[in-house]
């Protein structure tokens, strides 16, 4: 090694070499299990490795045998390392930096002596299935067994105590994406930028150049160059398209995106996938062939050209095609002794090599031993073909270029280029690749253009026009090539899983014959390599032992992902929403014990619940329920739907009353229950259980728009347009009648199962049922949710002297089991009938229809199924739990208790259970097995409600109190406002203001008027806004067309008399159904402002907010970190991008939350309300 | 992912929406036999192949909506029914 300059940290350093992508001027120092090294900037840490001297870096997974480059790439099996806390990182790909800590894995005391390695010897013994057929006898002794295995497991120690990180994901949306930096990918990429398409380009390694870095630098860096420079490519480096699946939705991983982020996915939607993956070089299978010092011919020459690294010091190259021929050159250049050039394609073969712990001797098939520490193969090629068999394309063995090729193209929009489809000279490969990228951009315009033509919101572009036919993409040559797998010795082929070509025959020979059985019983493909290197070597070598052909054998499935992936980067950050009422503050801070219960955050109690029930039954007490669902309903059709979806009958509610109804699925099963309330004429509102509200709205839209599209009504959900406050007990009246005006809540006047409008607590447009749940006289309070608050507040204060209680869901449950109410989903499942659940009474079986009244008329028939039936434990002192079984005396299992307590008014257990007819008789005495085994009596009672069957407890007659005064009520956003505050139209606003370049403002005080009509009727003519547009009205409001007859008219707060107005003038004499509803309250508000915003959204919401698919002036409903939510894109004056997001109030905290969370990268601030008059106009 | 396209929206990803089954109307209450209820409520043909179905964009514009859908390759169409 004359001409190499050799330092003494470094003595396998080169001279510069043309391209080398190191800086000489920035010494990096680093650890090497313990030993201080350097390297330079743009090192990777193997290279960095292997300058310093270093041939060997591992030990391989089952015979511990020592290791060394093979690939010199991401994907090298050998070079998988521990970089301080961070374990199998794969170095070299992984950039060295300063003060690294690199140790070694899977060696144990040390890289060089590893006792582990003992396996070596012992190698005939861990034959293919050796763990299958080893450990599995005696079974007793498997966790002995887990315990030596878990020894040798390959791969490095995990930091416990290591910090968590952060993960994101992002969502992307691009024309064009090419997979893949080499030549062909480049070119598909210019050209498709050329013709006017948005180019995301994805480079797995550091720098652009593929192949080219070696075998052509200067043509690599003025293709690189071209890119940066062309508008429109979106370059990654350091990333890589993972996976692709239906609809072009591919994973894009990037490695290091942001200082403290290992990897982030970016789930990125294509027009087209052109994947320009290259070729991987294959390794040879001969005797030895893992050897430290024996190395492919394209890592020998990527550590020349790109490191400055002379790869060894004596070499032997074993060439089949130019590449290899290619590589004699380039070491020679590089001052690299060559000792013997072995020609495949004239016969010549290596059989096998040999040294102790590195190459020392290199035997040919002739007999010649050639002493030498380098032995470089190129004997052919694996086309990483994965993304297109995930396209649903078969690539196929070609015997001719000893590989598979790519032929026909997958599906519509997805192409292939460059090494998967032939072989050429830069040139060909070129053109090739140019012309794909045409057709991938045309085809990628093409539906672009369709889906902002199909899209409302959508501004068609006028330029972007793509020439016109690109004409036909002349096929790239295909390559000869000899097929060489295997030379005349055994040798390794899987080398991630210690599989050898003697593992695969002895597979074959006990019948695993198929390549896919083959690969299961001998792990073969899937280590962390999953084929990369070694999947043709594999089915050649099965081939051979079968006599089929390779392209009979054919290929194991690649699924995603092609790379591997942090457990990190695929979880990402998790989007769960949760749903606050506007009081969980007040009870968290009240000591309330939080309920998960679906979305809602609920009170179970605030410390003892048995005193909360005999609170009620005594006094007074107020529980938040507002999670019950309220949807409201407006239209002279109102009584056939509920006909129609309710079992009873709803033809004769008068307006003012209120009725119990329960809904069935059309298989009978008992769906959802709750009452509902004639307001007016046209107008009523239903109430659903809480967990069944979003599933009932959409059951009564479902037969609105699909069975019933003649029927006028209008649904709009309020569920959390109102704070709903039951107040219940015997002072319940008097409580209520001191916050109540325009109301007579006389029992005369205001009965059981009525509805009254009026004033609470100086709160207008308050609802009131009088309801009963719990059995005790009651009141059902609804007030506009922003002054939830202050009306609780105000309940609380005015009912001190009565002993006002809080109470929480765990009473309520107690309460409601007293009084023999069921919950459905509680007392019924996914199989209880109408008359399994006790309902006999409500289901009218002479309607003409209803929803499930063929299967209720056939149970009716039948008489079959359980039955609902009260029980009371005959010892008062045992609670059976929830789900004990019922038995009959022969032991058979008759029913199960359903709902159970200790009752406090009582001193008792009660329970309700649903039992076999035979043993629901009153007076039955039933035995039920405890969770224990034991087994205790129960009496069937003769009804369903334990306390008070009669109902007296409703007869309440308590004169109402006269009202008092109140402050004037406080409306408050649906998030706390932060810093100070001042008063705008009522609402409690904060007075900050935010400089930041992206700043997130609470606006819920706008007023939110909803208006529904048909979508093509005359409201719609004259709405200012169609569908997917948001436009001012005059200068004060903003009307947005939200959905499909569906507006919301946005006004500043105070402005709502103004809005009513303007909406009565355009919609009178409309002659058809058009509902206007305030939403002022049951909508959470923000405006996200500044020009980063799409991107801070690009994190939660998969819309691509592109200029022409969401311009100024759109308005879109979509899902926003998993809330469905209204997004209008409402540029400011002077143009700063502005989007203004709205969903239901109860999601609101969470959204503001998550927004702020997801925009911490882009330094988004929260601030007060906006100055004056600012979110309306522009 | 899939896209479906809504007719009122445009492609929108496919958790946008909940799927409603295969496009099969009511029969009428009245003259329908027990026969045809049970097919109705439990009956699926599943085929390979296009199939109508009903599809409700419950984070879009909440319209139900008609998409052909074939169970084989996930190709979508508008389907033909409102």
């Amino acid at each position: 090694m004359t001409s190499t300059q050799r330092t003494g940290q470094q003595p396998r350093r080169l001279p510069p070499q043309p391209g080398e992508v190191i800086d000489r001027d920035r010494t990096l120092q680093f650890l090497w299990n313990g030993r201080r090294l350097s390297g330079y900037e743009g090192d990777s840490i193997i290279s960095a490795l292997a300058a310093a001297g270093e041939q060997v870096f591992s030990r391989s997974f089952k015979y511990h045998r020592l290791r060394g480059i093979l690939s010199a790439t991401m994907h090298d099996p050998h070079c998988m390392l521990q970089v301080d806390d961070e374990p199998n990182v794969r170095a070299a790909h992984r950039l060295l930096r300063e003060g690294m800590g690199v140790t070694s894995q899977n060696t144990w005391p040390s890289l060089h002596l590893d006792l582990k390695a003992v396996t070596q010897l012992g190698g005939r013994f861990l034959a293919p299935g050796f763990y299958y057929k080893t450990f599995m006898w005696p079974r007793r002794l498997w966790p002995t067994y887990e315990k030596v295995l878990r020894q040798f497991v390959h791969a490095g120690r995990v930091d416990q105590s290591a910090r968590g990180e952060r993960y994101e994901k992002r969502y992307a949306h691009t024309d064009v994406l090419v997979a893949g930096g080499g030549p062909a990918g480049m070119a598909a990429a210019l050209a498709a930028a050329q013709a006017g398409a948005r180019v995301m380009l994805v480079e797995e390694e550091h720098q652009l150049g593929g192949h080219l870095r070696w075998a052509n630098s200067a043509g690599a860096a003025e293709l690189a160059d071209q890119v940066r420079k062309a508008e429109g490519i979106h370059v990654l480096t350091n990333a890589t398209v993972a996976a692709r699946y239906d609809g072009n939705w591919c994973a894009v991983i990037q490695r290091e995106p942001a200082p403290g982020e290992p990897e982030r996915i970016l789930k990125t939607r294509t027009g087209s996938l052109v994947v320009a993956a290259g070729l991987i070089e294959r390794p040879y299978i001969f005797s030895g062939n893992d050897l430290p010092g024996v190395m492919l011919s394209s890592a020998a020459r990527r550590l020349i050209a790109l490191h400055a690294v002379a790869p060894g010091e004596r070499a032997v190259v074993l060439t089949a095609n130019p590449e290899g021929d290619a590589a004699v050159a380039h070491l020679e250049r590089a001052g690299i002794e060559v000792a013997r050039v072995v020609d495949a394609r004239t016969g010549g073969n290596v059989r096998r090599a040999r040294g102790r712990k590195t190459l020392q001797q290199v035997e040919l098939t002739d007999g010649t031993r050639i002493e030498a520490d380098l032995l470089v193969t190129a004997t052919g090629w694996t086309a990483p073909t994965a993304l297109l068999n995930m396209s649903g394309a078969a690539p196929e063995y070609v015997p001719q270029a000893a590989r598979f090729l790519s032929s026909a193209q997958p599906q519509a929009g997805v192409y292939s280029t460059g090494g998967l489809v032939g072989d050429g000279d830069a040139e060909q490969l070129h053109q090739h690749g140019a012309a794909v990228g045409i057709q991938a951009a045309q085809h990628a315009l093409r539906k672009r253009r369709a889906a902002v033509a199909a899209t409302p919101t959508g501004v068609p572009a006028t330029e972007n026009e793509s020439p016109s036919s690109p004409g036909p993409v002349a096929p790239l040559p295909v390559p000869e090539h000899p097929e060489l797998f295997r030379s005349t010795t055994h040798g390794m082929v899987d080398f991630s899983e210690d599989v050898t070509s003697r593992d695969l025959e002895s597979a074959v020979r006990e019948g695993y014959e198929s390549s896919e059985l083959v690969k299961r019983y001998t792990t073969v493909t899937m280590g962390p390599t999953q084929g990369k290197f070694e999947l043709v070597n594999a089915l050649a070598v099965i081939a051979s032992t079968t006599g089929k052909t390779i392209a009979e054998t054919g290929a194991t499935t690649w699924r995603p992902m092609y790379t591997s992936v942090t457990l990190g980067a695929l979880a990402g950050r998790n989007y769960d929403p949760v749903r606050y009422s506007e009081l969980q503050p007040w009870h968290a801070s009240h000591g309330a014990v939080p309920l998960v219960a679906g979305q809602w955050i609920r009170p179970e109690h605030y410390g003892d619940p048995v005193a909360e029930v005999k609170a009620v039954r005594r006094g007074v007490g107020i529980i938040d329920v507002t999670p019950i669902g309220k949807l409201d309903l407006r239209g002279p059709d109102v009584p056939k739907l509920l006909n129609q979806l309710y079992v009873n009958k709803w033809s004769r509610l008068a307006i003012g009353r209120v009725r119990y109804g329960v809904m069935c699925a059309e298989d009978g099963v008992v769906f959802d229950d709750g009452v509902t309330a004639r307001l007016g004429e046209e107008h009523y509102v239903m109430s659903t259980t809480s967990s069944g509200a979003g599933a009932v709205w959409e059951w009564v839209e479902e037969w609105l728009q699909t069975m019933h599209p003649d029927w006028q009504v209008h649904v709009t959900p309020v569920t959390t347009a109102y704070t709903s406050i039951n107040v219940a007990g015997p002072h319940s009246r008097r409580l209520v009648s001191r916050l109540t005006e325009g109301v007579d809540l006389s029992a005369e006047e205001f009965g059981y199962m009525r509805v009254r409008t009026g004033r609470v607590a100086g709160v207008d447009e308050s609802i009131l049922w009088r309801i009963g749940f719990t059995g005790e006289l009651s009141y059902e309070i609804h007030v506009p949710a922003s002054y939830g608050l202050h009306v609780w507040e105000a309940l609380l204060s005015a009912g001190e002297d009565l002993g006002v209680t809080p109470f929480g869901v765990e009473a309520q449950r107690v309460l409601r089991l007293e009084k023999g109410h069921l919950i459905v989903g509680q007392d019924t499942d996914g199989l209880t009938k109408a008359y399994s659940a006790g309902l006999d009474w409500a289901v009218k079986l002479d309607k003409p229809d209803f929803a499930g009244k063929p299967e209720l008329v056939w149970q009716h028939e039948q008489g079959s199924g359980h039955r609902l039936v009260a029980i009371q434990p005959v010892d008062p002192g045992v609670v059976p739990e929830e789900a004990a079984q019922v038995l009959f005396p022969t032991g058979r299992i008759g029913g199960r208790i359903t709902s159970s307590r200790y009752s406090p008014t009582l001193n008792r257990s009660i329970c309700l259970g649903q039992v076999e007819r035979a043993l629901s008789d009153p007076g039955t005495v039933l035995d039920i097995r405890l969770a224990d085994g034991r087994i205790v009596q129960g009496t069937v009672m003769p009804q369903l409600a334990h306390v008070d069957p009669e109902g007296t407890r409703l007869n309440n007659d308590t004169g109402p109190e006269a009202p008092e005064r109140w402050a004037d009520p406080v409306a408050r956003g649906s998030v706390p406002a932060p810093g100070p505050k001042t008063s705008i139209a009522g609402w409690e606003v904060s007075t900050e203001q935010s400089m930041a370049p992206l700043t997130l403002a609470d606006v819920t005080p706008l007023v939110k008027i909803s208006v529904r009509a048909a979508p093509d009727g005359v409201t719609a003519d004259r709405m200012p806004a169609a569908f997917g547009q948001a436009r001012p009205w005059g200068d004060r409001l903003l009307v947005v067309g939200s959905g499909p007859g569906e507006w919301m008219v946005l006004a500043e707060p105070g402005e709502r008399a103004a809005a009513l107005n303007e909406l009565s003038e355009i919609l009178q004499d409309a002659e058809e159904l058009t509902s206007i509803v305030d939403l002022t309250h049951g909508r959470a508000l923000f405006q996200l402002s500044g020009e980063s915003a799409a991107e801070l959204l690009a994190a939660v919401c998969a819309i691509d907010l592109a200029d022409d698919m969401v311009p100024d002036g759109a308005a879109l409903r979509t899902n926003v970190a998993g809330v469905v939510t209204d997004l209008i894109r409402h540029d400011e004056e002077g143009g700063r991008r502005r989007y203004l997001l709205h969903c239901e109030r109860s999601s609101g905290r969470y959204l503001h939350a998550t927004l702020l969370d997801a925009g911490r990268s882009h330094g988004v601030a929260e601030t007060g309300y906006p100055a004056s008059g600012s979110v309306i106009r522009r | 992912m899939m896209q479906l396209p809504c007719p009122w929206c445009g492609p929108r990803n496919v958790t946008e929406f909940r799927h409603h089954g295969p496009h099969s109307p009511r029969p009428e209450v009245e003259p329908a036999s027990v026969e045809q209820w049970h097919r109705y409520l439990y009956l699926q043909e599943n085929p390979c192949g296009p199939v109508e179905e009903r599809w409700y964009h419950s984070a879009g514009c909440r319209r139900f909506i008609s998409i052909t859908r074939d169970t084989y390759t996930n190709a979508t169409q508008p389907g033909e029914h409102p």
